[in-house]
């Protein structure tokens, strides 16, 4: 019924474009795709894609269109549902790009998704951003995709640089699974980040353990004795609360950090107060958050009823991108390949973006540079903004 | 002078952590040895029994904490959790005993030991569907203060731990050798063809056992609870295997046995993952292992007609 009424409302835009086209001189139409699963497994994350988006067309509709070169031009929204499925999402891809021409394209979120349909954008040369999708193959070779987060090893440094900033230790010790693919980078990396900060030797002890293990006992007694002074783990919600338990029954006193691998609502109901006052880094944080920021959620929360979730707050990012790219383009000629073009061209160039999950600058691949949030669990046991963190 | 004493901080701390997982492998283990020592097949079952154990564990300390624990003490509280699991654990291994086993007492053994397989994988998913994929938190019913004497580490639930399964073992050792329901199981073990003529039932005995093991399960599950807080339905299949290789180390049928090399694999895990990394652990842990049963095929305590029997 939706995908009917969906299709009506574009079939009606298209009878609309070609109308006025006929009569008045040329009105040129931007259009932005926005892939996203809106049915399947996570409709929550299409959901918020969807609202993050309207509050986004409202604002330019509240401006009387986007200003480009001088010239207002209107802007309509093209919301496909990819259904959470890879097949679906490059349809999706290539009807926006074939039948739609629509100028740019925001979505999809999981790199499921976002890899094969990355491949169609880059073929037709159509600018896409995923805001969520963290798989370095989506962007990687495609000069047309980009990506509205950082990569998952990019927390290495990030979270390397918090600690010497904020507590000004200089010996760390890691803990983390070595039978699986994300601890393990995000270890290697941390550990490389943080030897060039303080000279080979300052991560005093290394320590692995394998994926399903309950016991740590072994390695947080070294790393105890090591004498590091504060613990990274990139593990795993549910294995947090035990680690951290056993660490400080092992008269662990130090401060215990991890990545985004934490950011689960089911971390605190798990470990309870023994988490309280831990760090994490992550790509966005609602509680305490500030500015633009907190803008944004208040006016998520007063439309929706309810907080914005990362997925929402990034992709309300990558439409400001989308919108900064166009109008840094110059101008619009109504013809879509030179357009696209132009649009691709000057998303690449942008620097110093302030969006409200941090400042972004794109790198060659498509991935930006981009600050983290890191987060406190406060002693309510929520996720509070703590800072923004650089690499 | 000081190297020396660090050594032996170090070692003594190694040594508390290899007791609290001993104790583990231990108590699970007995549950193997002894329905081994009773019907001479393995209940492969044994590692999802300790699962659902856990998890009336969690049932019941959770409602007993939001009933009682304005007013009752603590250590009351436990004692009932504990009491009332074993109670309902053990009416699981009775299930298991009658509904999985007591069919196919005549069919080779074979089938026998895929049962127990079955039966487990039915509980990890009966609970998936239950109670969902979301992991549980084991509420801790002592609050856990830890304690440093001479720069080694350990908390009052590390201790109780280790005590309460060493009690539990007392126990066990104590209703085996001094009261009729442990000497008919005596009798079973040493021949269960001729002690059913003399009229002890193995449909009593049987269950009994089960029963026995699957109460010394819930134990362990309650304090694996208080060590290692996070459930979730495979939790028994590692932990199950491990005690598995404690009962095989231990000599097939061996109460004693079983409990020794439970600690043993306990010692030998913690040690080898505290000297080398930590993937060699397990290859480390049970090439040794490997070795003592190349020596000893037995096991430590094996009796001697076994392995004429049966498996």
């Amino acid at each position: 019924m939706k995908k009917i009424a969906c299709l009506v409302i574009v079939a009606f835009a298209f009878g609309m474009m070609f109308s006025t086209s006929a009569f008045s001189a040329r009105e040129t139409i931007i259009k932005i795709g926005i892939n996203a699963p809106m049915t399947g497994d996570i409709p929550k994350v299409g959901e918020g894609s969807k609202y993050a988006a309207m509050l986004w067309l409202e604002d330019i509709e509240k401006a009387g269109g986007l200003e480009v070169g001088g010239k207002k031009y209107k802007v309509e929204l093209v919301i496909e549902d990819n259904e959470s499925k890879a097949e679906s999402a490059v349809k999706a891809n290539t009807k926006m790009i074939s039948q739609d021409d629509v100028l740019a394209i925001v979505g999809p979120q999981s790199s499921k998704q976002a890899i094969p349909a990355g491949e169609v954008a880059n073929k037709y040369k159509t600018v896409m951003i995923s805001p969520w999708s963290t798989n370095p193959s989506t962007t990687l070779d495609r000069p047309y995709v980009f990506r509205g987060c950082f990569l998952d090893p990019f927390q290495g440094p990030v979270v390397a640089n918090f600690i010497t900033d904020e507590f000004g230790f200089t010996k760390a010790a890691v803990l983390y699974d070595v039978a699986s693919d994300y601890p393990k980078g995000l270890a290697e990396v941390f550990k490389e980040a943080w030897e060039k900060k303080h000279g080979p030797g300052s991560i005093v002890a290394y320590q692995s353990f394998t994926t399903k293990d309950t016991d740590f006992s072994s390695q947080l007694t070294q790393i105890v004795k090591s004498g590091a002074q504060v613990l990274f783990t990139p593990q795993y919600y549910n294995e947090i609360p035990l680690i951290v338990r056993q660490a400080k029954d092992l008269g662990w006193k130090g401060p215990i950090v991890g990545s985004d691998s934490w950011g689960s609502a089911e971390l605190v109901d798990l470990c309870g107060e023994a988490c309280y006052g831990l760090f994490f880094s992550t790509h966005y944080a609602a509680a305490g958050a500030k500015g633009a920021t907190k803008a944004f959620i208040d006016r998520y929360n007063t439309a929706y009823g309810y907080v914005p979730d990362d997925v929402a707050a990034l992709t309300w990012d990558a439409l400001l991108l989308v919108q900064q790219a166009i109008q840094d383009a110059g101008k619009i000629t109504g013809k879509i390949e030179t357009d696209r073009t132009a649009v691709r061209d000057s998303l690449a160039k942008i620097k110093n973006f302030a969006g409200i999950t941090g400042n972004m600058t794109f790198t060659e691949e498509g991935d930006p540079i981009k600050c983290a949030v890191i987060v406190k669990i406060n002693d309510k046991g929520e996720f509070e903004f703590y800072k923004s963190s650089c690499p | 002078m000081e190297a020396l004493i660090e050594l032996v901080q170090f070692i003594l701390q190694n040594l508390i952590n290899a007791l609290q997982r001993g104790s583990f492998y231990a108590v699970i283990s007995i549950g193997y040895s002894m329905v081994y020592g009773v019907l001479m097949l393995f209940n492969f079952a044994h590692g999802d029994i300790f699962m659902v154990a856990t998890y009336i564990g969690f049932g019941i300390a959770t409602l007993f904490l939001a009933l009682f624990s304005g007013f009752l003490p603590g250590p009351l509280i436990f004692l009932a959790t504990i009491v009332i699991t074993m109670f309902l654990a053990s009416w699981i291994g009775v299930f298991v005993e009658v509904a999985g086993y007591r069919p196919l007492r005549s069919a080779p053994r074979a089938s026998a030991a895929i049962t127990g397989l079955m039966i487990g994988i039915i509980f990890e998913t009966g609970i998936l569907i239950l109670l969902g994929a979301k992991r549980l938190s084991f509420p801790p019913l002592m609050e856990s203060i830890a304690y440093n004497v001479g720069g080694v580490y350990f908390t009052n639930v590390k201790v109780m731990i280790i005590i309460i399964s060493l009690l539990l073992m007392l126990a066990l050792h104590t209703f085996i050798q001094k009261t009729k329901w442990g000497m008919a199981m005596r009798a079973m073990s040493y021949d269960f063809l001729a002690v059913p003529l003399m009229g002890v039932s193995i449909n009593v005995i049987a269950p009994l056992t089960f029963a026995v093991g699957a109460g010394l399960a819930a134990v362990a599950g309650i304090l694996y609870g208080q060590a290692y807080p996070i459930l979730d339905p495979y939790m028994g299949v590692i932990i199950g295997w491990k005690a598995f290789v404690a009962a095989i180390l231990g000599g097939r049928g061996s109460i004693k046995g079983a409990a020794l090399a439970g600690y043993l694999i306990g010692f030998i895990e913690i040690f080898v993952a505290t000297i080398f990394p930590s993937t060699l652990r397990d290859l480390i842990a049970y090439s040794i292992i490997l070795l003592i049963l190349t020596y000893r095929p037995r096991g430590f305590f094996g009796m001697e007609h076994s392995t004429k029997l049966r498996l």
